[in-house]
């Protein structure tokens, strides 16, 4: 499809982004008393399904469900939002192997996908059927649960895994044709390399965990950045400094939290040009990707007011909106 | 038939001929940014079909400088033209609000889209975001004068 195939799409979309949460609703959200409110407050805004009862973790997905059937209404195909939907579907790969390794049954840790939900995703495992797995999931997959199944190492296992997700993400990215997509997919893949090193580093991970762990992509050479992150902090920093993370640095020496927020908000950067874009794709995906960002934000949100964090402890945590 | 009068008339065919064509495709990815907004707010009809037929002007330009051509030439009465060089003259003076008419009109659907997903997002600025696709119209007006000028003005040389 070309770019003047999305009009209808993206004149749908301008008047649906009037109703995404602003920096200053998320203030405001921040300011009210107690979760409980701040779950009401949504629910005037047009949050959940009405019927809710105060259950946020129903009102959150009752949101995600909207947004998924938004897309689905707009008929984008599948190969451009392919790349987007590789982090639940990996996720979902993740939980299989550890439940399969666990004479324990785990409730509500699988994404409910139409593709590979709970149920494929186990028997697949189980049978050690991977070649009924997608094409790019299928090596990580067998050496993953290979790993799980003879070391126990949940660690290891979860690298490979992401590893492999990043790389199907960027070359995803790179065949959907759009450049926000191929643009957000680099964007993820460094933000999770950089995130990958930090912990690493103030783990004291070596060079070798480190060159399985990242993911290759254009922002950086990663052997350096492993190389760097293996040695001490200082040359972290200074990696980072060169390769135009700056912020990134600041935001680790600030806290944890903070780290955590820039890692977000690197991304919501990506999109935000989309705001101003009349035509292509480009303007679908950034809602598509706001919608996700605001349902994060808000969860933080609740889940921080609901433990009892003060604001300016729940502000520290909060993400940049959309609009 | 002269050659005259098929210089003439081919003329006054393209006028319509592309000078529609460009406004069937600005008013139709208008009418799509247009549809799109009133999916999800119905009371934005009246704005965004404003913004959809800006578009559509340059088709009514081009059959205007038609009739006038058809007329001027003999096919709606009066004498048909003869010569062979005023046959062609009249082409050329249909040429402005064709091509014109056709590159213009779809630019000023593109700029409708865009101002409709102004109007999308910000209904108040209807009254601005209206100024983008009428700043292209102006291309059309010259075109359609020039053309104008020259048709009416080619018997005297005669």
């Amino acid at each position: 499809m070309g770019d003047l195939d999305y009009i209808f799409a993206v004149a749908r979309i301008r008047v649906k982004e009037k109703s995404l949460l602003s920096d200053a609703d998320i203030r405001h959200l921040i300011g009210l008393p107690d979760a409980k409110t701040a779950a009401a407050w949504l629910e005037d805004k047009g949050w959940g399904t009405g019927d809710d009862s105060g259950d946020i973790d129903k009102m959150l997905k009752a949101e995600e469900d909207k947004t998924r059937e938004l897309i689905r209404e707009l008929k984008i195909p599948s190969s451009v939002m392919e790349a987007l939907t590789f982090q639940q579907l990996y996720h979902n790969l993740k939980a299989g192997i550890k439940q399969t390794m666990d004479s324990e049954r785990h409730y509500g840790i699988f994404y409910a996908l139409d593709d590979y939900g709970e149920e494929k995703m186990l028997r697949i495992l189980k049978d050690k059927k991977f070649e009924e797995l997608p094409k790019h999931m299928r090596a990580a997959a067998a050496e993953a649960y290979e790993i799980m199944l003879t070391a126990r190492d949940g660690q290891r296992c979860d690298n490979i895994i992401d590893r492999a997700c990043l790389e199907a993400m960027i070359a995803s990215g790179k065949a959907s044709g759009s450049p926000l997509i191929r643009d957000y997919t680099e964007s993820t893949a460094a933000v999770s390399d950089i995130r990958i090193a930090v912990r690493a580093q103030k783990t004291g991970k070596n060079a070798a965990f480190l060159r399985e762990a990242l993911a290759p992509c254009a922002a950086f050479d990663v052997k350096e950045l492993a190389s760097a992150a293996a040695k001490n902090e200082e040359a972290l920093f200074s990696f980072l400094n060169n390769h135009g993370f700056k912020e990134a640095v600041e935001a680790v020496k600030d806290s944890p939290s903070a780290f955590e927020r820039w890692c977000d908000n690197r991304l919501i950067a990506t999109i935000k040009p989309q705001k101003g874009n009349p035509v292509s794709v480009g303007p679908v995906v950034a809602y598509y990707l706001a919608r996700q960002n605001e349902i994060r934000t808000v969860r933080i949100l609740l889940t921080a007011k609901a433990n009892g964090f003060s604001e300016e402890e729940t502000r520290e945590r909060v993400r940049d909106m959309y609009v | 038939m002269n050659v005259g009068m098929v210089w003439a008339l081919a003329g006054a065919v393209l006028s319509t001929a592309l000078a529609g064509m460009g406004s069937a495709w600005g008013v139709g990815m208008a009418g799509q940014a247009a549809a799109g907004v009133i999916a999800e707010d119905p009371e934005q009809f009246a704005k965004v079909l404003i913004l959809q037929l800006l578009p559509g002007t340059q088709g009514i330009y081009g059959l205007l400088v038609t009739f006038i051509t058809l007329s001027q030439i003999g096919i709606l009465g009066g004498n048909p033209i003869t010569d062979a060089n005023i046959g062609f003259l009249y082409f050329l003076a249909c040429l402005p609000i064709a091509i014109v008419g056709l590159v213009s009109a779809y630019h000023q659907g593109r700029t409708s889209v865009a101002s409709i997903g102004v109007v999308a997002k910000r209904p108040d600025q209807f009254g601005k975001s209206m100024l983008f696709p009428a700043m292209v119209e102006t291309y059309a007006i010259l075109a359609l004068l020039v053309s104008i000028l020259a048709i009416t003005n080619i018997a005297s040389l005669a």
